[in-house]
């Protein structure tokens, strides 16, 4: 088999950091070839350097054996390459034809007729499953992304990188994705696949490169390697994939709920007579598939939604009708689901968004003025206490970090100011296992500190992992409360789709 | 060694406005030789015409002065991520309630500009927060709010002012106030040698110190700039998003009144009807250069300001007409709302410029390995 592309000795550098350091990857027709490395390890600059966003400083690229410059994304794609981004770059109130041949539409005339035949063929070769004629904004987010497959399909892409795709999916949509790349492979494509998911690259990649710290590490054939040795050789040390937690020992009662109604963007209950306590000294996890009101119930207790009805109960005091402040004031921390949307200040230095709750008063500031020493002290404290790195260190902006050290410093944050409660939502999504490890521990000690945790997770491995009681919501209800050594994932996969263990297989 | 090279790497606001401007410049000496005129002389006379004399210096200053506040004014709101574009409006107001007590208040100096300045103050706070209370309370967009205030202002103006501030001559022009009851101050006319200038650039260099103060240093500032760079974030901080809108669309319009005061009873002395005026808009390009920058907005208003004193001085001694102020005005505003492009120029040259002193440097290392080589 030979190389259909070839990056020998590539070297980036970025002020103060070399993201790449002589890293070669090469990648022959018709594999499957993962790049796995931690956050901030170099794999999204090794890629950008592919397509055309950056250049490289040093060494040379080679697609099909002869030497190539990149210098745009549409360089990249004339060379057969293509890119499904983490984050997708579709127009909403587009139709999946126009989306797709956005940019392509050929001459005056749009002939939205052929172009949709068109993809409704490339769909059913390669088993995508798409309407070409539905609207982005009425598709999942596992659709949209094979739409953005799709548009590389059409422009005829042989090598499509793939950048975290399951970052965002639910667990069938993932084995989905998993079958289509396998599906690409049949036909002639060749794949690469940035991850730091071990079980994927197990599941559906031939051969693994990995790099750590911008150097490359070793190029291992998957069949025969354990994911503990790639986790090991990606991390450097050897991982703990099992959480080390004693027994919780629950005590007094921290957040209580009492038929709590929350409607949803549509105007509709997406929370619909909730009952649930937290204790102090427990994680209580709760296990859904994304959109069944998990999103709604956060919000309603952080605050940041209305309660149609019931009641909210932190630590004693009803907080029902609280502003946000006042729950965080009583002990409420909260690790946001979007980081960059509701998490952080992007353009805005560390030390800022480390005291973004906390400015207000004494000894942050006095009488209105900011103390701008001790801002800079104490988050120079929680930086350190908590490993984040970054380029300028506090004065470093917030979008500047990788998203492992920005879920870090949020962690950091909220775990700082030691809460009753800590809300964690999906906390390590789209982490590497070493960040992973990190937070998780972080959650069980500031559990074993006798504080109380909800977890809201869409991975059933972390559910299971971490919480001492699991609930199980479906359609805005909470099915069932569990203890996870008393049950399997099975019997709570079958709840997350609504199916009581009582009342058997309907 | 890595802390310096950082740090010459990086384009900054300054550079982009310093090129921004000579760009502006530039285009402005093209425009001159097409028509004929010598851009040497041109500009000569431009600054000139600014700069010349201690009273041409007071009536550059005097104009910078209304620039600042409404810049200061429409900087400030972009903090919080909204377009004041109702300056004029908020100096109108601000301008007539100021001239109402310039007409009727009479009390000890230093008492009477306090409450001068405070009804100019007041009158722009008020239009400034009634858009700020309708994007807060109903999503009103604050550029459509502020554009009908704007009206709002421009009419009131026009029907009060033959009403009740009418001059013993002119239906179209309000009463000329009392020297004594405006900003003008005999010491200040005496120095700048009966220039324009007035009290009111104190009270601009106050706002730009105090407003600096409030974004760097106090919990307001900090709570302001979070709603304006990630609203989602602020709220989920727990800071109240609605109330820093309306907050800074109230401290926003007030800074533009106390334009309208300086506009009014110091710069002239009385309103006409039926004119909007035109600092209103532009403030948004002093806003634009400086930055959105408190002392960004001293400087470009300054600048600004000599531009439009010296352009009549320019007009008077040479062919070139004023107009050609106003372009290079609006070219440096082209260029500084294409700052990407500056800021990618720049950081490619100084990248440029530290490989060179790299190579250099490495390649006075190797002679040097070399050299001992050889001994």
């Amino acid at each position: 088999m030979s190389h259909v592309i070839e990056m020998l000795n590539i070297r980036k550098e970025f002020p103060g950091i070399v993201a790449n350091d002589d890293v070669t990857l090469q990648v022959k027709q018709g594999e499957i070839h993962a790049i796995l490395g931690e956050n901030g390890a170099g794999k999204s600059t090794l890629m950008s350097i592919l397509f055309g966003l950056y250049h490289a400083d040093k060494g040379k690229i080679l697609v099909k054996g002869k030497e190539v410059s990149i210098n745009s994304p549409n360089d990249a794609n004339d060379l057969g390459i293509g890119m499904v981004h983490q984050h997708f770059q579709l127009v909403h109130n587009f139709t999946v034809t126009e989306n797709i041949i956005l940019g392509k539409e050929g001459r005056f005339f749009l002939d939205r007729r052929t172009a949709s035949k068109h993809i409704k063929d490339l769909s059913e070769r390669y088993g995508l499953n798409i309407d070409p004629d539905m609207k982005i904004e009425d598709i999942t987010i596992g659709m949209q992304q094979r739409v953005e497959i799709l548009k590389m399909l059409y422009r005829d892409a042989e090598i499509l990188i793939f950048d975290e795709p399951t970052a965002v999916l639910t667990p069938q949509e993932i084995i989905d994705l998993m079958q289509i790349m396998r599906n690409l492979v049949d036909e002639g494509k060749s794949v690469i696949l940035i991850t730091h998911k071990l079980n994927e690259i197990k599941d559906v990649a031939d051969r693994c490169t990995i790099i750590r710290r911008g150097k490359l590490i070793g190029v291992v054939d998957v069949k025969t390697t354990t994911q503990a040795e790639m986790a090991s050789m990606m991390v450097g040390r050897p991982v703990n994939f099992t959480v080390d937690k004693k027994p919780a020992q629950p005590g007094r009662v921290i957040l209580e709920l009492y038929d709590l109604e929350v409607m949803n963007n549509k105007k509709m209950l997406g929370v619909k007579g909730i009952n649930l306590s937290v204790k102090s000294g427990e994680i209580v996890g709760i296990a859904g598939v994304d959109g069944n009101g998990q999103t709604e119930l956060v919000e309603a207790i952080t605050g940041l939604r209305a309660v149609q009805g019931g009641t909210i109960v932190l630590d004693g005091n009803d907080i029902t009708h609280a502003s946000v402040r006042k729950r965080n004031e009583i002990g409420l921390g909260h690790i946001p689901e979007d980081r960059q949307k509701r998490g952080l200040v992007m353009e805005s230095s560390l030390f800022n968004n480390i005291a973004i709750k906390e400015f207000y008063h004494p000894p942050f500031s006095k009488r209105g003025i900011l103390d701008a020493g001790y801002l800079e002290q104490y988050a120079q404290d929680v930086i350190t206490q908590f490993d984040v790195r970054s380029g300028e260190g506090i004065y470093s902006l917030a979008g500047k970090l990788s998203g492992g050290n920005q879920q870090k410093l949020i962690v950091g944050r909220e775990v700082v100011s030691d809460p009753e409660l800590l809300i964690a939502v999906q906390p390590t999504r789209g982490l590497d296992v070493g960040a992973i490890e990190y937070i998780h521990s972080q959650l069980v000690a500031h559990r074993d500190k006798g504080h109380a945790v909800l977890l809201i997770s869409f991975e059933l491995d972390e559910i299971f992992n971490l919480s001492d009681r699991i609930a199980v919501m479906y359609s805005g209800e909470i099915i069932d409360i569990v203890k996870p050594e008393e049950t399997d994932e099975g019997a709570v996969g079958l709840m997350m789709a609504g199916v009581k263990e009582k009342d058997g297989i309907r | 060694m890595s802390d310096i090279e950082n740090k010459e790497l990086k384009s900054n606001a300054f550079l982009v406005a310093i090129s921004a401007v000579l760009l502006g410049l530039l285009a402005g000496a093209v425009l001159m030789a097409t028509i004929g005129s010598n851009p040497f002389t041109g500009f000569w006379y431009l600054f000139r015409g600014g700069l010349m004399n201690i009273e041409r210096i007071g009536n550059t200053l005097a104009t910078a002065t209304n620039l600042m506040l409404v810049g200061l004014s429409v900087a400030f709101a972009f903090k919080t991520g909204l377009f004041n574009i109702g300056a004029s409006g908020q100096m109108l107001v601000g301008g007539l309630c100021a001239t109402i007590v310039a007409h009727n208040v009479f009390l000890p100096r230093p008492l009477y500009l306090a409450v001068l300045i405070l009804s100019g103050l007041l009158g722009g706070a008020i239009w400034g927060v009634i858009p700020g209370f309708l994007k807060a309370k109903f999503n009103v967009h604050e550029v459509v709010a502020t554009i009908m205030m704007n009206w709002i202002a421009y009419w009131s103006v026009y029907y009060f002012v033959p009403a009740y501030l009418k001059g013993p001559s002119l239906e179209t022009e309000s009463a000329s106030i009392a020297i004594s009851q405006t900003l003008r101050s005999p010491w200040l006319t005496k120095i700048f040698k009966g220039s324009y200038m007035n009290l009111g650039f104190f009270v601009a260099i106050a706002s730009v110190i105090i407003i600096k103060f409030i974004l760097d240093k106090t919990t307001l500032g900090f709570e302001l700039k979070a709603v304006g760079s990630n609203r989602e974030c602020a709220e989920y901080a727990g800071i109240k998003v609605n109330k820093n809108v309306i907050l800074s669309m109230m401290i926003a319009g007030g800074l533009a009144g106390l334009a309208g005061l300086s506009f009014y009873t110091g710069y002239s002395r009385n309103m006409q009807i039926g004119v909007l005026p035109s600092q209103g808009f532009d403030g948004i390009a002093v806003a634009l250069l400086g930055a959105s920058n408190p002392l960004g907005v001293f400087f470009s208003s300054l600048f600004f300001g000599v531009l439009q004193s010296g352009k009549g001085f320019m007009n008077a001694m040479t062919k070139v007409p004023p107009e050609i102020a106003d372009t290079i005005i609006a070219v440096i505003i082209y260029f500084t709302a294409t700052s990407v492009m500056f800021k990618r120029i720049w950081e490619a040259l100084f990248k440029k410029v530290s490989r060179g002193k790299k190579d250099k440097r490495a390649k006075a290392a190797a002679e040097l390995q070399s050299s001992k080589e050889v001994e």
